[in-house]
């Protein structure tokens, strides 16, 4: 008796949050169309855009800068006992290097700036949107999603590569580090490794991925923050949706994009 | 007379519940009209949807014989460049000071040289007698301050229409009459027309020259100030008599 009378409540409780899902997921899905509606509209807003990237690099460089040169560092440590173990020492920098350009790199990169910036965005729109900020921008004959989204979104989708780039150079630094730690290796050599086994084609698509991950950022933090209702709480809430939704969001199109590249290009 | 606003059969509803029920609404070019109303009556409604912030589910809304309803985006903003709307909390744009909030109207409607749009900025803050916050950003204004800002942002563009959402709600007594004095002199001086959503009959008293009563969607009563306040229906007796409870406490 007991066990059906608390069955119902989880029961809807779930259909409550399925149902939330989905419109979320529509949303999401009516949003990014008309972002793609609205950039061929003018004004193009390249001075905001250019801004926003302005903001949105300076606040994430020092925390992408001491988790790549962790990430690098960490990695080259963890890895040399077991090249070790095969008597594969000498492969420790390409190996590391590819991982890095691969995949450490972009997706580390991405999920620390959904972190920074998806928030930051849910929150910035969620507040002008409950203070009737963004009403006012609409009334006074401005385009509010025009000036405030689309070149939000530009700006995520063309600074998280610029910032991938950057980090897995900051990597090599650490594992770099590492590798002088552990194994006294000269830093000739250790360029020469990385050069000899990462090539060109391994940052190709790590690097374009990132597009799509900064486009993720931009969306879902938009969206959160645009969206946003219910005063303060709404804005919190608004901060922390877009920070779980972009970072699972990342990791699920990281595996499809993997599964893409491979298919596409077998022999990367 | 021209007619600036006029409002035919407007309904809107949330779901179930009907805010506004077939309401028709006149306001003459020059005049200050003032909308009564309970809490939840659509006041705000209203005048959202008089700007498009909201879609009405029927009726018509001619703006200076325009009707808003039937206009493409654009045409809509070309429109919305006429008109001025002071919102509850001014909406001040956060992250820009006070001169960039100023600024801004200006940059995106106007080809004004960088000199005309200072003076511009210089002329308006002068009328809200607030020459020294033109630095200042907007965390760092007073509620009545940000009124004051926000009716200087509103007025930069010279709007021939202006509205005003509960223009002195969160304000002390002072303040409150001070901002209805300077509504009442910008409107005098810059030959607006005005419709103001308000609970304070302090600020109507001040303002307006015709007000209207909505209850239950309808516009329920109309006259002057005087004829409302001194009505013997029931309602507005006991409507009236409840602000002028709250307005004297709110004198106290």
């Amino acid at each position: 008796m007991k066990n059906s009378k608390t069955s119902i409540p989880k029961a809807s409780k779930m259909e409550k949050r399925m149902t939330e899902f989905l419109e979320m997921i529509a949303g999401l899905w009516q949003f990014q169309w008309q972002f793609f509606k609205q950039i061929f509209v003018p004004p193009y807003e390249i001075e905001q855009i250019r801004k926003h990237m302005d903001e949105l690099g300076i606040k994430t460089l020092p925390i992408v800068s001491v988790t790549g040169f962790i990430i690098g560092l960490v990695i080259t440590m963890q890895m040399h006992p077991v090249m070790v173990r095969f008597g594969a020492e000498a492969f420790l920098p390409g190996s590391v290097g590819i991982s890095i350009v691969r995949e450490l790199g972009p997706v580390i990169t991405a999920l620390i700036f959904a972190g920074r910036v998806s928030s930051g965005i849910g929150a910035e729109l969620g507040s002008m949107r409950v203070t009737e900020q963004i009403d006012a921008m609409e009334v006074s004959g401005v385009n509010p999603f025009k000036y405030l989204v689309v070149t939000r979104i530009f700006a995520c989708t063309f600074i998280l590569p610029i910032l991938t780039v950057y980090v897995i150079f900051i990597a090599f630094v650490g594992s770099f580090l590492a590798v002088v730690l552990v194994q006294n290796m000269s830093y000739i050599y250790f360029l020469d490794s990385v050069v000899a086994s990462v090539e060109f084609g391994d940052a190709i698509p790590g690097i374009l991925k990132t597009f799509v991950f900064g486009f993720i950022v931009g969306i879902v933090g938009s969206y959160k923050g645009y969206t946003a209702t219910n005063g303060t709480e709404g804005v919190g809430k608004a901060a922390t949706t877009a920070v779980v939704v972009s970072s699972l969001m990342i990791l699920i199109f990281d595996m499809v994009l993997v599964k893409v590249t491979l298919w596409l290009w077998p022999t990367i | 007379m021209n007619i600036v606003v006029d409002i035919k059969n407007l309904s809107k509803a949330f779901g179930s519940h009907i805010v506004l029920d077939n309401v028709s609404l006149k306001v003459e070019e020059g005049e200050n009209m003032v909308v009564f109303g309970q809490s939840g009556t659509g006041k705000s409604v209203l005048l959202k949807c008089m700007v498009r912030l909201l879609e009405p589910d029927s009726g018509e809304i001619y703006i200076e014989g325009i009707n808003v309803l039937n206009l493409s985006p654009k045409e809509l903003n070309n429109v919305r460049k006429h008109l001025g709307f002071l919102f509850q909390g001014a909406a001040l744009y956060d992250s820009m000071s006070v001169r960039e909030n100023l600024e801004f109207p200006l940059i995106r409607h106007f080809n004004f040289t960088p000199k005309e749009r200072e003076d511009k900025i210089k002329s308006v803050l002068e009328k809200v007698s607030l020459e020294e916050a033109i630095d200042k950003m907007p965390s760092e204004l007073s509620g009545g301050m940000k009124k004051r800002i926000g009716l200087a942002r509103s007025i930069i563009t010279e709007p021939k229409l202006m509205l005003y959402d509960e223009p002195t709600t969160g304000l002390d007594p002072i303040t409150s009459k001070e901002i209805s004095s300077l509504i009442l002199e910008l409107q005098k001086s810059l030959k607006m027309t005005s419709v103001v959503v308000t609970h304070d009959l302090l600020c109507a008293e001040i303002i307006a020259d015709r007000a209207i009563v909505l209850n239950n969607g309808i516009v329920q009563h109309e006259g002057t100030i005087t004829e409302l306040t001194t009505s013997s229906d029931p309602f507005l007796r006991n409507f009236f008599s409840h602000e002028i409870v709250e307005d004297q406490n709110r004198r106290n």
